[in-house]
């Protein structure tokens, strides 16, 4: 959790209902200045509405939050805006004015100094120089989300709000996107990322939080695997062990074991770096031929599914 | 608060770079005002002289004064719910401007092409009558103080029709319908000038004072109210 001094979104207890629905509720999370904070969560989960929270399209309903050093209140909402920058999910691009137009009227609205260099700037970053006279609407949809994201870059924001930043992009235009993240990230832009691609959110985000209209869980994506998985050493041998029984136990970070199959155990420890060696220590003692001895990974995705199958077992319960 | 002039005139600049590249629009609020004026123009033109005598009774050309509550309702209904349908709305938001900045770009944007639309065609009205009609019908018609009128109270009733329908526009969902109600709402200010072109409510300075005072009030509350009504939360979401 970052320090108070170098923190750019502070959100305490924040809620939003529209009429008796629920958008999301009690959600309390802070971010980091330069942190790149992933915020994962299922359709209709309350991501987008979080965004337009903290980006001041709508009020909350109840709790308290700073965006970029303000509170986040009505009278705020200008200043809030300016030290921010928001590429919505849908780029809503003006179809019929070129790119170039478009990010001029932008360059405008956000009152960037130097609009021409900026805009030339943020074309480049996206690779898109050679657009700028294209009208919008004959772009494809990928090009549109560049575009977008040209635009969001236009104010040198402190805190940008990317929701689905890679929706619609190819591999290598997604590649070219992610890398522009950790160039941002290195400027100390603080990055909010949502985003569907938790392969993305892995490789990128510094910390991810997943909300299911509550805040189901945040942390590093390797301290929530930790958090919800059972950390596991998979040992395979040639031939099944005569007594596994008296094999494993008592083998130092040890918490019980398995067998998977005819010649596969699966233990459960608390640290693999720690029982590894024992493992194979003790199986080359009981005369077992050992082909493999390997830490079982579980990614993020294991952790989101596992979270939101849990909640999809409440709600049937 | 301070307007920021350089947000309301990318406003402006975006929205007549719009109407530059999709030349229907000017066409669609140019063809309007060409219709309604056909009727009055044809029976002019085959006015006879000894007629014209009669014609002095009424302000005719002041009925050509609905022309300018007409012209903007297109413009005016899709400002709002236009940009929302297309998806435009949201960035536009997310971005410093005020909403009482946002709507006076809009308002300054659909203020100018319809003043000059609504000009132009006066002014052609007014050539082809002094052209074509008998030139005593064109002289009982064209007078200095309708055209003075005309002058002035065309962008009053423009700004008016301009703030009606962005109102409109920022509280229905749809552009059919905002276009609609926008063609509607303008119905009253075409009766009142209609009223006065018949002689129904005298044409006279006191009535033109009241009027052009009123109508200053109107178009100033119109962009107040317009921006204390204009509700954010509602655009982008779709609910309250």
């Amino acid at each position: 959790m970052p320090d108070s001094e170098s923190v750019a979104l502070s959100v305490d207890h924040l809620s939003k209902r529209f009429g008796q629905r629920v958008a999301f509720e009690d959600v309390s999370f802070e971010v980091g200045v330069g942190e790149v904070f992933g915020f994962l969560g299922p359709n209709g989960a309350g991501k987008t509405t979080t965004v337009r929270t903290l980006g001041t399209l709508i009020a909350p309903s109840s709790g308290s939050a700073m965006v970029a050093g303000l509170l986040l209140t009505t009278a705020n909402g200008v200043e809030i805006r300016r030290r921010i920058s928001i590429m919505p999910e849908s780029p809503g691009l003006y179809s019929r004015l070129s790119v170039a137009e478009n990010l001029s009227c932008f360059a405008d609205l956000y009152e960037v100094s130097n609009p021409a260099e900026r805009i030339g700037q943020a074309l480049q970053a996206v690779k898109l120089v050679d657009r700028a006279d294209d009208a919008c609407g004959k772009l494809s949809k990928g090009l549109r989300q560049r575009v977008a994201l040209a635009r969001a870059l236009l104010p040198d924001p402190q805190v940008l709000f990317l929701d689905e930043p890679t929706s619609g992009l190819d591999p290598a235009a997604a590649r070219d996107v992610h890398e522009l993240i950790d160039g941002l990230r290195h400027r100390g832009v603080t990055i909010f990322l949502t985003t569907h691609r938790l392969e993305e959110a892995e490789r990128l985000c510094d910390r991810v939080a997943i909300l299911n209209t509550r805040l189901r869980s945040i942390g590093r994506p390797d301290e929530l695997r930790d958090r919800l998985f059972t950390k596991t050493l998979t040992v395979t041998t040639l031939a099944p062990l005569t007594e596994p029984a008296s094999v494993f136990p008592g083998l130092p970070g040890l918490n019980g074991w398995r067998s998977d199959g005819p010649a596969t155990y699966v233990l459960e420890v608390s640290d693999p770096v720690e029982t590894a060696p024992a493992v194979t220590r003790a199986l080359v003692a009981a005369g077992a031929d050992v082909l493999s001895i390997a830490e079982s990974r579980h990614s993020l995705e294991d952790v989101y599914l596992e979270l939101i199958d849990r909640d999809t077992e409440v709600e049937k319960t | 608060m301070r307007l920021h002039w350089r947000r309301i005139r990318a406003v402006v600049i975006k929205e007549l770079r719009e109407y530059r590249h999709n030349g229907a629009i000017i066409a669609a609020m140019t063809i309007i005002p060409v219709v309604f004026v056909i009727q009055p123009l044809v029976a002019l033109l085959v006015t006879p002289h000894t007629a014209a005598r009669s014609l002095t009774r009424d302000d005719l050309l002041l009925y050509l004064l609905a022309v300018p509550a007409l012209v903007p309702a297109t413009l005016a209904s899709y400002s709002v719910v236009g940009e929302r349908q297309q998806g435009t709305l949201e960035p536009v938001l997310t971005t410093p401007i005020r909403q009482d900045e946002f709507l006076l770009g809009k308002a300054l944007a659909a203020f100018a092409p319809s003043v000059i639309i609504s000009y132009v065609v006066f002014a052609v009205f007014v050539a082809l009558v002094e052209l074509f009609a008998h030139p005593g019908v064109a002289s009982a018609v064209v007078r200095a103080p309708e055209l003075i009128a005309q002058l002035i109270f065309t962008p009053l009733l423009a700004a008016w029709s301009i703030w009606v329908g962005i109102g409109i526009s920022a509280r229905t969902n749809d552009v059919r319908t905002a276009q609609q109600l926008a063609t509607l709402a303008s119905l009253p200010a075409i009766a009142v000038t209609s009223l006065i072109a018949y002689k129904v409510i005298p044409a006279n300075t006191r009535v033109a004072l009241g009027f052009g005072i009123a109508l200053l009030v109107l178009d100033r509350l119109g962009w107040r109210i317009t921006s204390a009504t204009f509700n954010r939360e509602r655009l982008i979401t779709g609910t309250q």
